[in-house]
């Protein structure tokens, strides 16, 4: 859900209306949930969840074995998916895949292996749906200190890998 | 300012800046993000009030209770379970026409055990006294605490309300939002001025027996108190409107109504998907509108009969059941006797219920099925489990 919230903070930011939600279920960490964000133009009122999604993110591949994660999936979207594999079974054809070892990054920068802020730097490098610089400010909000300058630092990394990538 | 926030802390930031004395909750499941937040802002010196934390529902609505008859703006927050084992006190405050003003977070009530969301909560205990106001988005749910407030405070109404909006979908939701300032609110807001109150010095009592003889013309009182909510409600979502540019004067929000041949009527968050349902089925020629009720309690009868001139067919979405009515909702006898005589035809439709959710396919289904004339059923069953 924080990831969620952080790219609706950001796409916020970067100047549209935004939404995001979790799947209401249990907010446990470590349990399997989902979230999931809206942005647009407009004022968002539709209140579903969303089942065509443009863009997936998994923020851990080994989900994608029990979870039809890619369901619905736009065909022309983009599906970022946090591995240390560079291929992913189960794509569907049209879809985009861009892949980032987050957890080792998270690890490496962060000390700890939570990947949202990681991710949301591939998610913003991947989709240009958002601002790095609207990202960074939305993790300052969010965190403090050196803990923000620590995610700023790994959003900014994870930006640059999938840039270079691309 | 738009800013981006939760949906419950959008709510604690507005139950802070009405400057409540007395915040009383149960911190503990089925409760939100909203005490929590209070409950810091508390701590950290940020809200001036008496913050006590108690052992159940059933405490912490009692301890408002009697704060507010001490002559204290009051606040809580709860859902589902706890607003079930708060009800004795719940009529209660009502009887007792104590303003205090509670968020009441929808969720399904057990059994089964369901943490989701409908509105068989506070539905449940529509003829309690309190007004209640239902919220579409985290804005309108927002601004509707103020007005609350003002409204249940005037010497005319001395009734307590509910602020309702939908668990998770709207609480647990992040989107813009625009809080008003401390000096904008106490302008708009004025402190709580009781009409009586507890004090050793001219004593009095509140809440005592009463016999036969008696106890109809309290029922009575308040149900003109009632009466009277309406027109306060109304007036103090007009003065919101003129200083902030969000006008609350109509119970009711009609849109895409004209020339309409089938007509939604919904409470809380489902109306902004019905509103782009709407725009989809009139891109496809299908005239549909919908009527939102802001204002369930006292129920907008005349509002809505205007509203609904002229329009064939209506289906009430309904987040609740009565069970064993004939509508099956709640809400749709309501709005069928608003119309009664005008030839409409007025269907139910129990939707949603437990967290079940709704998408625009469903929205178009139901339209279908009430142009056809079968209604006052639950819709969206799955057949294969029963």
């Amino acid at each position: 859900m924080t990831a969620a919230e952080l790219i609706a903070t950001a796409a916020f930011k970067s100047g549209v209306y935004s939404q995001a939600f979790p799947a209401f279920g249990v907010e446990r960490r470590g349990a399997p949930v989902q979230a999931f964000v809206r942005f647009s133009d407009e004022k968002v009122r539709l209140r579903s969840q969303i089942y065509e999604p443009d863009y997936i993110v998994v923020q851990d591949s080994s989900l994608i074995a029990d979870v039809d994660v890619f369901s619905g999936l736009k065909e022309g979207g983009i599906a970022l998916v946090n591995t240390e594999n560079d291929s992913v079974e189960g794509v569907p054809d049209g879809v985009r895949l861009i892949t980032i070892d987050a957890t080792s990054l998270a690890l490496e920068i962060l000390g700890l292996p939570i990947t949202n802020t990681t991710l949301m730097g591939a998610f913003a490098a991947a989709t240009g749906e958002i601002e790095l610089e609207a990202l960074e400010e939305a993790l300052r909000e969010r965190f403090s200190g050196s803990l923000a300058e620590k995610n700023v630092a790994a959003a900014r990394c994870a930006y640059e890998l999938v840039r270079e990538e691309q | 300012m738009l800013q981006i926030m939760e949906g419950s802390h959008a709510v604690a930031e507005a139950a802070k800046l009405c400057r409540p004395e007395v915040v009383s909750a149960y911190p503990i499941t089925p409760q939100t993000h909203i005490v929590e937040r209070l409950a810091e802002m508390v701590a950290d010196g940020e809200l001036d009030a008496e913050y006590m934390c108690v052992e159940s529902e059933l405490s912490a609505l009692s301890v408002c209770l009697g704060a507010s008859a001490t002559g204290s703006r009051v606040y809580s927050a709860t859902s589902s379970q706890g607003l079930m084992l708060m009800a004795e006190v719940v009529f209660n405050v009502a009887g007792m026409r104590q303003p205090i003003v509670m968020s009441i977070v929808n969720r399904a009530l057990g059994a089964p055990l369901s943490i989701w969301n409908d509105q068989q909560d506070s539905i449940s205990l529509r003829d309690s006294g309190w007004f209640q106001l239902y919220g579409e988005d985290v804005q309108e749910m927002t601004d509707q605490h103020f007005i609350a407030y003002k409204a249940a405070e005037q010497h005319d109404v001395l009734l307590p309300g509910f602020v309702c909006f939908d668990g998770f979908i709207l609480s647990h939701t992040y989107e813009p939002v625009d809080i008003p300032t401390q000096e904008e609110i106490d302008a708009f807001l004025p402190p709580y001025v009781p009409y009586n109150k507890l004090d050793a010095k001219a004593p009095l009592s509140m809440g005592m027996y009463a016999t036969p003889d008696y106890y109809m013309e309290f029922r009575y009182e308040t149900d003109q108190a009632m009466k009277r909510a309406g027109d306060a409600i109304s007036a103090a979502g007009r003065e919101f409107g003129e200083m902030f540019g969000r006008d609350y004067s109509a119970h009711t929000e009609s849109y895409r109504m004209d020339d309409a041949d089938v007509a939604f009527v919904a409470l809380g968050s489902i109306c902004g998907t019905v509103k782009d349902a709407i725009d989809e089925m009139r891109a496809d020629g299908i005239k549909a509108g919908l009527v939102k009720i802001r204002t369930f309690r006292p129920f907008p009868a005349e509002e809505i009969a205007q509203a609904l001139a002229g329009v064939p067919k209506v289906a009430v979405l309904e987040k609740n059941i009565s069970v064993g009515s004939a509508m099956k909702g709640a809400v749709g006898p309501e709005v069928k006797d608003a119309v009664t005589g005008t030839g409409i035809d007025v269907y139910s439709y129990v939707i949603g219920l437990g967290g079940r959710d709704i998408r625009k396919k469903d929205i178009r289904a139901v339209a279908a099925l009430a142009e056809k004339g079968v209604g006052n059923m639950f819709y969206g069953l799955r057949t294969e489990v029963l």
